[in-house]
């Protein structure tokens, strides 16, 4: 079991929903967080002044999947979330963790079958 | 009669010894008892006796208190500037809060400034039914201050009706192009249409010109047309021109909502418009004096019966069609009843203005659905509540007259013509800015949201955390 963290553009949180599903991964957990890789800051001006802000909005998706899922999730992720062929600076990361268990809260099941 | 300028007399003295105080002689400290008495002395008899039952008794300032409750009426309307704002944020997204901020100061400033210099001599001035020729860049003779007064009252309505087509047109607009269709509709659009209904209030200072509207036995008292369908049938173009927000409908056709980021903002919105309304129609008298005068009580019952009966109607419609009493759409319905009392404000009984606005309440509901069926749009509502609102307002008019003066053909012909001439206007205007400067925003920054990437800071930068 493994748990596949990505961290993707806002605007592109629908596309990657809609891979997903097509790849027959349904089930994931959505936050709104802040950060910057390569893409780094950006300036505003408020009165007249200029500031930089260095955090921008992003998507968090946690998708515990079975190991046989990882590479169609990534898959799907990377298909969703890439801005047109090329891609673009500031597309996204996706991470891959080890999930040592998984338990299913209403039947109390683990492991596998509770993914 | 007599008696009644009799008794003006006294209020008259005491306006205008205070008018008499603002007197250089009196700010000199010298003279200044004699200063007052002698002005006091001389403009107690006016050179014309007006007639207070006349609202053209106005004219040249005889009687002060109009004035005063003209600007107060004034103050009010222009309070509803507010209220679009409030509404319009309400109802949009908080990504886009900033430039709808923008883009209700400017249609008020650039509206103002428009309307000075052009518009309320295209709307008043000597006409020969069609539109006006003459008060452009306004200004009163010397001691004459009921034009500044008319002015001020007529300025704000315009940019009321300017205001409405924001909400339609939020989200996706660009900022620049809002700038100049703001000048549009206040220096052409607006007037225009107007001069046909209301020129003959401004007959004292116009050689008794009048439109051609008007002059048919067309009725709208305070401008369910005039304003709203005017700005309702505007923003029906802007949103038509630019087209449905990006994620605005399925793949599959079906309209899905975008909800408004503040349900608090919208309802103070709502409430100052409600507000406001009372001056909007009660102040459309522009007078206290006379039998014109006592008709604001009658005018404000109507108003404030309207709203209400408004939103127990769309209450009732949307709580029986989706199951649920929906806020927003509650709100809408109040805006909707004020909007059908407009034009019919000072010739229906109480008891029909309860029917007026019951009925605009339950067609607002029906409208905003049909509008997203057709794949227009509208964020806020704004077409459904004053375009088409305004239209049964303007008509319900002749439905519900309890004065014998109005003409269900009269209101008809009106209705049609307002909408003829300003959605034909509009599109027009729309297609111009669109196919010189571009209208709509481009899709990443419609993403994005308006604020980043047209004023350069979000409306709401403080709510995350942030390194600097």
């Amino acid at each position: 079991m493994k748990l596949v963290i990505a961290i993707i553009q806002p605007a592109r949180i629908e596309a990657v929903k809609e891979s997903l599903n097509q790849a027959e991964v349904y089930r994931m957990t959505v936050m709104d967080v802040q950060g910057y890789g390569q893409q780094g800051g950006f300036t505003e001006v408020f009165r007249g002044q200029e500031f930089e802000v260095l955090l921008r909005r992003k998507i968090m998706l946690l998708i515990a999947v079975n190991d046989d899922f990882v590479q169609r999730a990534v898959d799907a992720i990377t298909g969703g979330a890439r801005n047109g062929t090329g891609g673009a600076i500031g597309d996204g990361k996706i991470f891959v963790l080890d999930l040592e268990n998984c338990f299913r809260i209403r039947t109390s099941e683990a492991g596998a079958v509770a993914i | 009669m007599l008696q009644k300028g009799i008794a003006a007399m006294p209020l008259l003295g005491v306006c205008i010894a205070l008018l008499g105080l603002d007197s250089p002689a009196f700010a000199e400290g010298e003279d200044a008892p004699a200063a007052v008495a002698v002005a006091a002395e001389t403009a107690v008899a006016p050179a014309v006796v007006y007639d207070p039952d006349s609202p053209m008794s106005n004219a040249n300032g005889a009687f002060p208190v109009n004035i005063l409750w003209t600007i107060i009426a004034a103050v009010l309307v222009f309070f509803m500037q507010a209220g679009f704002a409030m509404v319009e944020a309400g109802f949009t997204r908080a990504k886009n809060a900033g430039n709808i901020m923008m883009k209700n100061l400017m249609d008020f400033s650039m509206g103002s400034l428009t309307f000075w210099a052009v518009g309320f001599g295209i709307m008043f001035g000597v006409s020969g039914g069609l539109f006006g020729k003459s008060w452009f860049f306004v200004t009163a003779e010397k001691g004459d201050m009921w034009p500044y007064a008319f002015l001020l009252f007529q300025t704000v309505f315009a940019a009321t009706a300017a205001t409405i087509v924001s909400g339609a047109m939020a989200e996706r607009t660009k900022f620049f192009s809002y700038l100049l269709y703001s000048i549009g509709i206040t220096a052409i659009i607006y007037p225009v249409f107007g001069s046909w209904a209301w020129n003959a209030l401004w007959g004292d200072y116009n050689g008794g010109s009048s439109g051609w509207l008007e002059s048919n036995g067309f009725l709208d008292f305070a401008g369910s047309s005039v304003v709203h369908s005017v700005g309702g049938w505007a923003a029906l173009a802007g949103a038509i021109m630019l087209g449905p927000r990006r994620g605005k409908y399925g793949k599959n056709g079906k309209a899905k909502a975008i909800p408004g980021h503040s349900l608090t903002l919208a309802t103070l919105g709502v409430f100052i418009l409600w507000m406001g309304w009372f001056g909007f129609n009660a102040g459309s008298t522009t007078s206290v004096t006379g039998e014109g005068g006592k008709q604001m009580a009658w005018i404000a019952v109507n108003t404030n019966l309207a709203a209400a009966a408004g939103v127990v109607g769309a209450l009732i419609s949307i709580w029986i069609t989706t199951g649920k009493p929906d806020v927003g759409m509650s709100l809408n319905g109040a805006l909707a009843g004020l909007v059908g009392i407009t034009a019919p404000c000072a010739n229906v009984s109480a008891a029909g203005s309860v029917a007026i606005g019951l009925i605009a309440g339950v067609i607002v509901v029906f409208s905003v659905r049909f509008f997203d069926k057709i794949k227009v749009d509208d964020p806020v509502g704004a077409i459904s509540v004053h375009g088409v609102c305004g239209a049964w307002g303007t008509i319900a008019v002749a439905l519900f007259d309890i004065t014998g003066g109005a003409s269900l053909g009269a209101q008809l012909l009106g209705v049609g013509v307002c909408f003829a001439w300003t959605f034909s206007t509009a599109m027009a205007l729309f297609a111009v800015i669109k196919y010189t400067v571009g209208l709509r925003v481009d899709e990443e920054v419609e993403i994005a949201g308006l604020d980043l990437h047209e004023h350069g800071a979000e409306a709401y930068s403080d709510f995350a955390a942030r390194i600097h």
